[in-house]
């Protein structure tokens, strides 16, 4: 393994001086990085049993979330996280920037994908036996990957700040307060602050790009590593600690059925992202009353649940019984510790989980008929709708930056003021003196000049400047006295 | 465990080699080879149009036109005897977000009626100049240069006279196009 190998599919006589063209490259590198024996390590994994389709869940998340990085490391070229932006921000990505509206919805359908690919890589895997034979270790990865994933999902969730993100994430921190004696901290922890607002922003921006996703990569390498530290399962016949049925290297019948279904998942995404673009509804407006949030599908169970418990038995169903599910799920492998994996003759294991999937399933579409059946609430919802779509459909409003006139007027709350202003342009003070006073070659600044000479003093130079002012071509200044007291006042407005 | 683990590999091995020893598998594992090489990169093309599109959106966008400032009615400017100063809102993109500026605009009109707009940068060091009424002319007064009605140069250091910006009659509306120019040329250049 650790001599250089020329690659399998050549002449494996061919001394390496001989060796031409491609060939010859890959020896070069070969010798210098190792690359046959990496490839022949990533290849050669046996799989007991033969490649199936079964298998190919654990690649397809691998490539999603990878799309998910490089979707994502390209949307931050535009989004900026401040409650301020983020809104404006994705309103340009979707409705500006050019192929912007099919990436969002890439990553925006991308987070849906994992959650289904995932589901169904645990449900294969409980299925097949998978965690059972040393390989505790593997499946509390993959738990602590799953708890990392819902939590890119809760995070991004809120980076658009438009309503439905504001509202829902409202919801979702709000639940952390349920915690015994550390909930509020919990709280203003995760929000940065009793209130949403956008410090929260700033902090799941930081979750969604930073933390979270270091995290996944270094559970991803753990997870892989105990893979083939432990091995491929194999079928539900197979002994998990000693498999005895022929093994089948990955390459290439299973390398060729996971790419398959990656390419599928990839194909899938693209073209749902392309005809169904992801929506983005108005901006958060927290002073708003009626709006109801409504979470993503994966979330309408948990969501539905949290209904049920109010009051001081709250804590039982948001805290205790997840918790229990929790850690009988994590824990699987060490309580359940038979080699027994055909699933008929596991009941107790199987019954529970299928009644756990069921359960969600059934809390999901509860929710969705609860919303149906309440008159006030489907109308509430399809008024959101209609205002998202009528987001959707206006053309980009770019937002007035904070240096813009415009802005700067509006600060001229005065009157008086604002008259003045109006005097220093219309006699041409400006000319000299510059827009708002800036100064110029020609005039000095006037921007605190409010701060040196009281009123009184700046209208008695104003009409007669001083020798030193008439000599840098300043000229007396003939105006009613009312107009000079306007003048005056936007003078000392000028800070 | 250790010893487990070897007799798991030792069991593995054989039937590997078997099949990779196989003289069709060769063949086969190079054509699939080429297929999946083939897909990814397709797959990985087509997935970069976008990306690359959407990171180059700024350089290949159409430039931003210079966006039409609203002067004033049209009849508002139908009995000028001499130039009026007007403050227009310029408003300049800057990705996601607008800059907006005031800037002053002197509106004349011409022999023939029509209505003309001066920008009020002198093309000398681009000083705001000023309408002096009772000399009836503009008058820069940073070094002093002095235009007619019209915005022609009369003396003083400049090269050239007010510059004419563009302007189009909108629903009664008169709108001028902002721009700038290069200063301390004969002639009239627009800078981006
Ligand atoms: S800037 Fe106008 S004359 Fe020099």
């Amino acid at each position: 393994m650790d001599s250089p190998t020329i690659p399998p599919t050549n002449s494996d006589d061919v001394p390496v001086t001989e060796a031409r063209g491609r060939n010859r490259v890959f020896v070069w590198f070969d010798r210098r990085a190792g690359i046959n024996s990496l490839l022949h390590e990533a290849l050669d994994e046996p799989i007991p049993g033969g490649a199936r389709w079964a298998y190919v869940f654990g690649s397809g998340l691998l490539f999603v979330f990878l799309s998910q990085v490089i979707t994502g490391v390209f949307l931050a070229l535009y989004y900026v996280p401040s409650a301020d932006h983020a809104h404006t921000t994705v309103a340009y990505i979707t409705k500006e920037v050019t192929a912007g509206a099919f990436l969002r919805s890439l990553h925006s359908y991308g987070s849906s994908a994992i959650i289904v690919v995932l589901l169904l890589h645990i449900a294969q895997t409980f299925l097949y036996g998978s965690y059972k034979g040393r390989r505790e270790l593997l499946w509390v990865a993959g738990c602590v990957l799953f708890a990392l994933m819902i939590g890119m999902a809760f995070t991004g969730y809120l980076l658009p700040w438009d309503q439905k993100a504001y509202f829902a994430t409202a919801v979702g921190t709000n639940i952390a307060s349920e915690v015994p004696l550390v909930g509020e901290w919990l709280k203003r922890l995760m929000r940065g602050g009793a209130d949403m607002g956008t410090l929260t922003l700033s902090r799941f921006f930081v979750a969604h790009v930073f933390m979270i996703p270091a995290a996944i990569f270094a559970f991803v390498a753990a997870h892989i590593y105990l893979f083939r530290k432990a091995g491929a399962a194999g079928p539900i016949s197979e002994d998990p600690v000693s498999p005895r049925q022929k093994a089948e290297r990955f390459y290439p019948r299973q390398v060729t059925m996971d790419m398959g279904f990656a390419l599928l998942l990839i194909a899938a995404l693209g073209l749902f992202a392309y005809f169904v673009p992801a929506e983005l509804g108005p901006k958060a407006n927290p002073a708003e009353t009626q709006y109801l949030p409504r979470p993503e599908w994966y979330y309408l169970p948990v969501f539905q649940w949290l209904k049920y418990w109010s009051g001081p038995l709250a804590v039982i169903g948001i805290l205790a019984i997840p918790t229990v599910i929790a850690v009988l799920f994590v824990g699987l492998p060490f309580i359940d510790r038979g080699l027994e994996r055909r699933p008929w003759k596991r009941p107790v294991a199987v019954g529970a989980f299928t009644l756990v999937f069921l359960a969600l399933v059934l809390l999901g579409a509860l929710s969705r008929r609860d919303d149906r059946r309440n008159p006030g609430v489907a109308a509430q919802l399809a008024k959101q709708r209609e205002e998202t779509e009528a987001f959707m459909r206006a053309p980009f409003e770019p937002e007035t930056a904070g240096s813009s006139l415009a802005a700067a007027n509006v600060a001229l709350a005065d009157p008086l003021a604002a008259r003045g202003k109006t005097i220093f342009e219309t006699k041409s003070c400006n000319a000299c003196h510059g827009d708002g006073g800036v100064g110029t070659p020609a005039g000095a600044k006037l921007i605190g000049v409010g701060a040196k000479l009281p009123p009184d003093k700046l209208e008695a130079v104003l009409r007669q400047p001083t020798e030193k002012m008439a000599a840098g071509g300043m000229t007396s200044v003939k105006l009613k006295d009312e107009e000079m007291k306007a003048l005056i006042a936007y003078l000392n407005s000028l800070k | 465990m250790e010893s487990e683990n070897q007799t798991k590999d030792e069991k593995r091995e054989p039937g590997c080699a078997e099949s990779s020893s196989m003289t069709g598998a060769h063949g086969r594992r190079s054509f699939l080879g080429v297929l999946m090489s083939v897909g990814t990169v397709g797959v990985g093309a087509a997935l970069s149009v976008p990306l690359a599109r959407f990171a180059l959106h700024p350089t290949l966008a159409k430039t931003t036109e210079t966006a039409w400032s609203d002067v004033g009615a049209e009849d508002e400017f139908s009995t000028i005897a001499e130039p009026a100063k007007r403050l227009i809102n310029i408003e300049q993109r800057d990705g996601w977000r607008k800059v907006v500026s005031e800037k002053s605009v002197y509106v004349t009109k011409s022999a023939d009626g029509r209505l003309r707009v001066l920008s009020s940068v002198c093309p000398h060091l681009g000083c705001t100049v000023a309408w002096n009424e009772t000399k009836g002319q503009f008058i820069s007064p940073c070094h002093n240069g002095v235009f007619a009605p019209d915005g022609a140069l009369i003396s003083g250091p400049p090269r050239r006279g007010l510059d004419e910006l563009e302007t189009k009659i909108e629903d009664g509306r008169l709108k001028v196009r902002y721009q700038y120019f290069r200063q301390l040329v004969a002639t009239k250049e627009v800078i981006a």
